[in-house]
């Protein structure tokens, strides 16, 4: 199964809506509840990652009999230290998007750690892709 | 617990998500960063803020919450309230501060 989902970076009214959606599948398919709540963390703090610091982006995720392949890409500004990012509390967040509850810091390793294998590829002032899988 | 029980306090009313308000609560959690609510509240518990923006209910409903309880005479946003409605998310107000909140809600709890 492919399912792919448009993102629209500063639009914070829609954020969540394609973890909602791909949530509501996986338990269609009867995936294991505690797979799901993982992936689910992890395709949510990617989200939320495009609509606060991308332009817009695409995420797809495709679903067979043993894993289930995350793909976000962005259009953006890149990460330029992808290390530094990965620690818990950095962030590059603005202040308007940190007044909300986000940029706190533990988006990316709250998906490290929800997730199975991640990937991160990112060229400064082109954009970020994060890859990830779960297995099922 | 059940989420209407909660109700039943002084200085607690709800804001939306009348349908779901049978909603067992097994625990809580209080935090206003969303990520840290992502990354370590369970299904069941019921979820202290003072946040009041829309986003709260992706992440209640995504992490299958029981409630959302907006603290400190915090009000909802309207389309928090749309949302939650349409996602069966009870919210609750209260004019508690977060920390009293959550020591009532701690002593329920392990009654």
């Amino acid at each position: 199964m492919h399912l792919k989902y448009k993102i629209q970076g500063g639009n914070f009214s829609k954020a969540g809506f394609a973890s909602s959606e791909v949530k509501k599948i996986l338990r269609q398919l009867s995936i294991e509840p505690k797979t799901i709540k993982r992936l689910v963390v992890a395709l949510y703090e990617g989200e939320v990652n495009i609509v606060a610091h991308a332009y817009n982006g695409l995420i797809t995720v495709d679903i067979d009999t043993e894993k289930v392949t995350v793909t976000l890409k962005d259009n953006g500004p890149g990460i330029p230290d992808i290390d530094k990012a990965m620690e818990q509390g950095y962030s590059t967040a603005s202040a308007a998007v940190r007044e909300m509850g986000f940029g706190a810091g533990m988006g990316l390793p709250n998906m490290k750690k929800n997730t199975d294998e991640m990937t991160i590829k990112s060229v400064v002032n082109e954009g970020t892709e994060v890859i990830f899988i779960n297995y099922i | 617990m059940k989420v209407t029980d909660i109700l039943n306090w002084e200085n607690t009313s709800l804001a939306c998500g009348k349908n779901s308000i049978e909603n067992q609560i097994t625990n809580g959690y209080n935090s206003d960063l969303l990520s840290d609510v992502m990354g370590n509240a369970s299904e069941g518990m019921a979820w202290i803020t003072i946040q009041t923006h829309k986003n709260l209910v992706a992440v209640a409903s995504l992490k299958d919450l029981a409630c959302i309880i907006i603290a400190n005479n915090n009000k909802p946003a309207h389309d928090l309230l749309d949302a939650a409605e349409e996602e069966g998310i009870p919210v609750i107000t209260t004019s508690l501060p977060a920390f009293e909140f959550a020591g009532k809600l701690y002593n329920e709890l392990n009654k």
